[in-house]
C-alpha cells in the first residue's frame, strides 16, 4: 500500500501577478520580485520567513538574486525544473515535497518572463541546438512547426478537424473575455475569424497559437497545519506528478513507438495514483495551451476521454463555463497571458478560492497541467 | 549607402561524435542508421549506449533509404531568413521501411537540386512512398532529401 505522504500536506496560501502586457518597462528581475512580494502579502507572511524557492531552469532570475531582493533569510531548499512549459506544476510540487519532508517551511515559486517585448527564442540562431539537430536544418524551426507535425498525424489517425481546434480556441477566448486582466479581455473571436486567419504552420493557424506576453506570477506554499491559521482560504496540493516516458524527446517526440501517447500519460499515471479525485470527479481544469492541439492530447492523457476521442469531446460547448469540463478559465496561455503556464496555477487557486471571473460553482478540485510534448508535470488542487 | 545584409544561410546541424557517422555516410550518398550490435535493432537518434544492450557497442547499418510519409507540415513566415525566402515549403517525417519508428525529418522535393518548395503541398499524402536523395546544405554538410518513389 502506497503511503501518500504528499497528499494535502501543503497548501498554496498566497498568489500574485504583475499586469500582463505586450511590453512592460521593468526588468524580469524587478517583475519577479514584485510578484513574489505581493504573493507574500496576499498570504500575510513576512519576507524574512521565506526559506524555500523553486522556479524554471529557463527563468533568468536565480535564487541568489531573488533572495537578496526579497530580504529573505537563510534559504534551505531551492530547486529548478527544466523543459520550459513542462515545469510550472513541478515547481509547486517540489516545494510541497520539501515542506512535507521538513526541508523548508515557507516556499515561493515564480516565473517572470518578457517574451512579449523580448526576442523569439528560435530567431537569430546560426546553428540548430543539439536537441533539434535532426529537425531544424530542414525548416522545422519553431515550436509551432514541431507541434503541427504531431497535429496532422493526430487528425489523420482519428479524424479530428480544424473545427475541433476552433472549439478549443473559442472556449478559451470566451473565458478571457470575462477576465479584465487578460490580454484578450476586449477582443472577441468568432469561428469565422478563426477559420479565415493566416497559416503559421499548416495545419495550425494564428489562433492555434498562444500569446507573446511580458509578466510575472508567484505563489506561496506552507504546511497544511500552518495554512489553517492564515488569512486566505488554503488551497491544498492534493496530488502531484511528473512524466518523462520511454524514449521521449523534447518537443520533437518523433522517435518512440507511439508519438501521440506523450508525457501526459506517464504524468497522469503518477498523479492519480494517490488522488481521491479521478478525471470524472474534477470540477475544472487548467490545461497547458501553448497550442490548441496540446489540449486535445492532454484531454486524452489525463483520462477525460478515450484515445482519439478528444476532438468530439470538445463539441457542444464542453470546454466552456457550464460544460462538461470548463477549462483555462482565466483565458490560459492563448488568451490571458503566456508566461510558461504559471497563470494556469494561479487560476486553479482562484477557482478553489471562489474568486475566478469564470467561476465554476462550488468547485472543489482543479487539475493544472504543464506542457504536453515536453517532460511535464501536473497538480490536483483542492479546497 | 546601407550595408548589404549578409546572405541568408540555412541552419547547420551541430554534428558531434554520436551523429558524425550519419553525416559521413550522407556525403557518400548513403543512408546509415545506428544499430544495436547485440539485438540488431535500429537506434535513432544515435547515442553512445544502446538502450537494448548496454554492454554492446552500437554499430551502423546501411538502410535502403525507402520509407513512407508519416506526417508533414507547411511552415509560413515569420521564419529565419533563408527559410522565409523559400516558404511556404514542406517538412515531412519519413518512417523508414526497415523500422517505421525511425522517422527522419526532411523535405519532399521534385528531384535532385530542386528547391524546397518544388512540390505543391496540397498533393502530399500521409502514407505515400518516398526515397532518399542527398543534397549539400552548406559547406560540407550533406543531408537527405526525399523524392516520390514513382519519380526520378
Amino acid at each position: 500500500m502506497l503511503r501518500a505522504v504528499l497528499k494535502d500536506a501543503a497548501a498554496i496560501v498566497g498568489i500574485a501577478q504583475t499586469p500582463f502586457a505586450k511590453r512592460l518597462e521593468p526588468s524580469e528581475k524587478a517583475l519577479a520580485a514584485q510578484a513574489i512580494i505581493a504573493a507574500l502579502e496576499d498570504a500575510g507572511i513576512e519576507r524574512s520567513e521565506v526559506d524555500g524557492m523553486a522556479s524554471y531552469t529557463m527563468e533568468s532570475n536565480d535564487e541568489v538574486e531573488i533572495a537578496k531582493n526579497l530580504g529573505a533569510g537563510d534559504i534551505t531548499f531551492f530547486s529548478q525544473v527544466g523543459y520550459g512549459g513542462g515545469a510550472g506544476p513541478a515547481c509547486v510540487g517540489h516545494l510541497a515535497m520539501a515542506i512535507a519532508t521538513g526541508q523548508c517551511r515557507v516556499g515561493v515559486a515564480w516565473r517572470s518572463r518578457k517574451r512579449g517585448s523580448g526576442t523569439r527564442p528560435w530567431a537569430g540562431a546560426q546553428q540548430a541546438s543539439a536537441n533539434a539537430l535532426w529537425t531544424r536544418p530542414h525548416g522545422l524551426l519553431r515550436p509551432v512547426d514541431e507541434v503541427a507535425m504531431l497535429t496532422r498525424r493526430y487528425m489523420h489517425e482519428y479524424g479530428a478537424t480544424r473545427e475541433h481546434l476552433a472549439n478549443v480556441a473559442l472556449a478559451v477566448r470566451g473565458m478571457a473575455n470575462r477576465n479584465p486582466h487578460a490580454l484578450m479581455f476586449e477582443k472577441t473571436l468568432t469561428r469565422e475569424e478563426y477559420l479565415s486567419s493566416r497559416w503559421i504552420s499548416e495545419p495550425l493557424c494564428l489562433f492555434d497559437n498562444c500569446l507573446e506576453t511580458d509578466g510575472a506570477l508567484a505563489c506561496v506554499l506552507v504546511s497544511a497545519e500552518r495554512a489553517r491559521d492564515l488569512a486566505k482560504p488554503p488551497v491544498y496540493l492534493h496530488a502531484f506528478g511528473q512524466g518523462l516516458p520511454a524514449q521521449s524527446h523534447t518537443m520533437v517526440n518523433y522517435w518512440c513507438d507511439d508519438p501521440l501517447r506523450g508525457p501526459a500519460w506517464a504524468c497522469a499515471k503518477q498523479l492519480y495514483r494517490t488522488s481521491d479525485f479521478g478525471p470524472q470527479d474534477l470540477d475544472v481544469a487548467q490545461l497547458y495551451d501553448a497550442f490548441t492541439p496540446l489540449i486535445l492530447l492532454s484531454l486524452e492523457g489525463y483520462g477525460f476521454c478515450a484515445r482519439g476521442e478528444a476532438g468530439p469531446f470538445t463539441e457542444g460547448g464542453a470546454l466552456e463555463l457550464g460544460g462538461r469540463l470548463p477549462l483555462n478559465t482565466s483565458g490560459g496561455g492563448m488568451s490571458e497571458a503566456y508566461v510558461h503556464g504559471f497563470n494556469l496555477i494561479l487560476e486553479g487557486v482562484r477557482q478553489l478560492r471562489g474568486t475566478s471571473t469564470s467561476q465554476v460553482k462550488d468547485a472543489e478540485s482543479c487539475l493544472v497541467t504543464g506542457g504536453e510534448g515536453v517532460p511535464t508535470s501536473a497538480l490536483i488542487l483542492r479546497r | 549607402m546601407a550595408e548589404k545584409e549578409p546572405a541568408a544561410e540555412p541552419l547547420l546541424p551541430p554534428i558531434d561524435a554520436d551523429s558524425a557517422p550519419f553525416f559521413e555516410a550522407c556525403r557518400r550518398g548513403e543512408l546509415h542508421i545506428q544499430q544495436c550490435s547485440a539485438t540488431g535493432r535500429l537506434i535513432f537518434p544515435p547515442r553512445p549506449i544502446s538502450p537494448f544492450a548496454p554492454h554492446a557497442a552500437p554499430g551502423w547499418k546501411r538502410v535502403s533509404g525507402r520509407g513512407t510519409v508519416w506526417s508533414f507540415v507547411v511552415p509560413h513566415p515569420p521564419l529565419l531568413p533563408w527559410y522565409s525566402e523559400r516558404a511556404p515549403y514542406n517538412v515531412v517525417l519519413v518512417a523508414l521501411d526497415e523500422d517505421p519508428t525511425v522517422r527522419l525529418a526532411g523535405n519532399l522535393v521534385a528531384g535532385a537540386g530542386a528547391a524546397l518548395d518544388s512540390i505543391d503541398p496540397a498533393t502530399i499524402r500521409i502514407g505515400e512512398p518516398v526515397r532518399a536523395i542527398f543534397e549539400r546544405l552548406a559547406g560540407d554538410v550533406v543531408v537527405p532529401r526525399w523524392v516520390r518513389t514513382s519519380e526520378a
